[in-house]
């Protein structure tokens, strides 16, 4: 079995996102790392990989992203991946999501995958939606939100919780499966594994090696025009107490309770 | 003429108040630019004809019905490409929820649509949709804009009011639909499990709710405790739902209960837009986390930065001490 993990890297959740007013779009500048959802996805595979039900012979990070989105792909390696794949190129910068998942299935197409592994949702911008892209694409069943899933027979038992309570669904392979992060404990680097990141094979893929079609991708190739902003409705911000001295804190709470009369 | 066509989900014979959301919602925007809202649904017998006419109550003039598989999504993306290939739809809108998401985003690849998800409001401009994101923990919205010949519109769960329209029934038509080959390859084992305990959250005035943060299912005894003096319940996110904490019932947000209560208090709970949609129509909202940079404090009234095993039993003994006096 082959498995290729979607990654991405994100914005570092301590550093204010905001929005590059020249370009309209999310300010990626600064510092980056993997998207935390995504470690779950390359922890997922390497579950699998581990727990022998299946052969795996590979597993494969794969990202699109700029010449920084290789770090992204470091940390995928050092959690357990064999190798890398990286698309960049000029003109992908833009794309919607629906642009991004046609240019990954693209890129996955060449790896004949028999699993592809993924993020419930990344960091930033925050989309449940990029599997499901990827799978009609692709071909293949998709389920997003796994929070379980073993092998047998062939097939991917998946459960998630879904609008009226969990659901358990069989899912014969290859298929595109997204996974939440309940699914499991995403381990951490071994020192030896982060030194040893960057020796492991990673491809560099232009949009053209992938074969993938100028006209989709990119701002111009996208079906989404959201080069405009406003600001949200402003919302009073709420008063904050900063705990030093518990009693002093708690006295606090309870006279705000007390003056809105939540309890009488 | 633009139709706009509406994906409504329904479970043992009832229609998902946000898919009606949706499609009073479609209704409206329908008027506006020149079209008729439609909905379409998929599943077996007990879509009836006298049920399916029932969405015209919220402003569907015509429901298309297809036979197949209920709980996944791309049998649905199968028979809404084809629904709308035939008939011409300019947009397809969905309400909040989870399949939500797996078919419009699988509907816009088929039909290389634009798709925007987790929208909050939709405007009319030119005769067409503009639909408004908010982005970045809602610190800015941004409006979609399509070139493509479908837009898809993904809405955030409860964005879209449901009300009847007072119209009459809806005219239901059959459409036969040949699935996909891959959409056949993912099969319903079980739906709806309900694991854990049946808990009322919903009608409860206060709700004491625990996230992650309490670092341990035990952690939920001193949620209990607090709420038992404030004469609430005890609601919970889903990361500790799925985790196994607490029970499902008591989940609030995206796949969880939508709460409204007079007080609102989240103990280490950061305040992911998952939850958020779930609670942010409570009266007062306090927030207690350790982690100041905590998204919960951009929406709460009151915060404290702090750690609530120090807080919660200080606070419980403070308020029985209060309500007693």
């Amino acid at each position: 079995m082959k498995i290729c993990v979607l990654v991405k890297e994100v914005p570092d959740a301590a550093v204010e996102k905001r929005i590059d007013a020249s370009t309209g779009r999310m300010d990626r500048k600064g510092e980056k790392n993997l998207n935390p959802f995504d470690t779950h996805a390359i922890e997922a595979a390497m579950q699998i990989k581990e727990g022998g039900v299946v052969e795996v012979e590979e597993v494969i990070a794969v990202t699109m992203g700029p010449d920084s989105a290789v770090r992204a792909l470091h940390k995928a390696v050092s959690l357990g991946a064999d190798r890398s794949v990286h698309l960049s190129d000029d003109s992908l910068a833009g794309s919607d999501v629906a642009a991004t998942g046609y240019a990954l299935a693209k890129t996955l197409e060449k790896e004949s995958p028999d699993l592809v592994l993924l993020g419930q949702q990344s960091d930033d911008g925050e989309c449940y939606t990029i599997g499901a892209v990827v799978a009609d694409h692709l071909g293949m069943p998709s389920l997003t939100q796994v929070i379980k899933m073993d092998v047998e027979d062939g097939k991917l038992r998946c459960e998630r919780q879904a609008e009226y309570g969990y659901d358990t669904v069989a899912v014969e392979l290859p298929a595109v499966i997204s996974v939440g992060d309940a699914i499991n404990e995403p381990r951490y680097p071994s020192l030896k594994a982060i030194m040893g990141a960057k020796k492991k094979p990673l491809e560099a893929v232009s949009a053209g090696d992938a074969g993938i079609d100028a006209a989709l991708v990119g701002a111009e190739g996208s079906s989404v025009d959201c080069g405009s902003f406003k600001a949200p409705p402003s919302k009073e911000a709420g008063q904050i107490i900063e705990d030093e001295d518990t009693d002093e804190t708690v006295e606090k709470i309870v006279a705000w309770l007390d003056e809105r009369k939540l309890l009488s | 003429m633009s139709d706009i066509l509406v994906y409504v989900l329904h479970y043992e014979g009832t229609f998902n108040k946000n898919s009606l959301g949706a499609v009073t919602e479609g209704a409206r925007l329908a008027s506006e630019i020149d079209g008729e809202c439609h909905a379409v649904v998929v599943g077996g017998d007990d879509l009836t004809d006298e049920l399916c006419a029932t969405i015209g109550g919220h402003g569907a003039t015509k429901v298309f019905r297809a036979t197949g598989p209920e709980g996944l999504a791309q049998p649905v993306v199968d028979v809404m490409a084809k629904v709308i290939g035939d008939n011409g739809h300019s947009y397809a809108l969905f309400g909040g929820g989870l399949l939500g998401f797996e078919i419009g985003a699988g509907l816009a690849a088929r039909l290389k649509a634009g798709v925007t998800m987790e929208v909050t409001a939709i405007n009319v401009e030119d005769g067409k949709l503009v639909a408004e994101r908010p982005i970045l923990q809602d610190s800015s919205i941004s409006e979609s804009r399509y070139r493509s010949d479908v837009g898809v519109i993904i809405g955030r769960l409860n964005a879209f009011e449901t009300k009847e329209s007072g119209g009459g029934s809806a005219t239901v038509e059959t459409v036969d639909v040949e699935f996909s080959p891959f959409s056949e390859k993912a099969t319903m084992v079980q739906r709806g499990e309900q694991r854990g305990e049946d808990v009322n959250i919903e009608d409860a005035p206060v709700l004491v709710a625990g996230g992650r943060g309490l670092g341990k299912a035990e952690g939920f005894e001193l949620c209990e405790q607090l709420a038992g003096a404030l004469g609430g319940a005890v609601a919970a996110t889903r990361a500790v739902v799925d985790a196994g904490w607490y029970p499902y019932s008591t989940q609030i947000g995206q796949t969880g209960k939508t709460v409204a209560p007079k007080l609102y208090l989240a103990a280490g709970i950061s305040g992911a837009i998952q939850h958020k949609v779930g609670m942010q129509a409570s009266e007062n909202i306090v927030a207690i986390n350790k982690d100041s940079n905590a998204p919960i404090f951009e929406f709460s009234d009151l915060g404290i930065v702090g750690d609530l095993n120090k807080i919660l039993p200080k606070l419980t003994d403070a308020v029985k001490a209060k309500k007693g006096g």
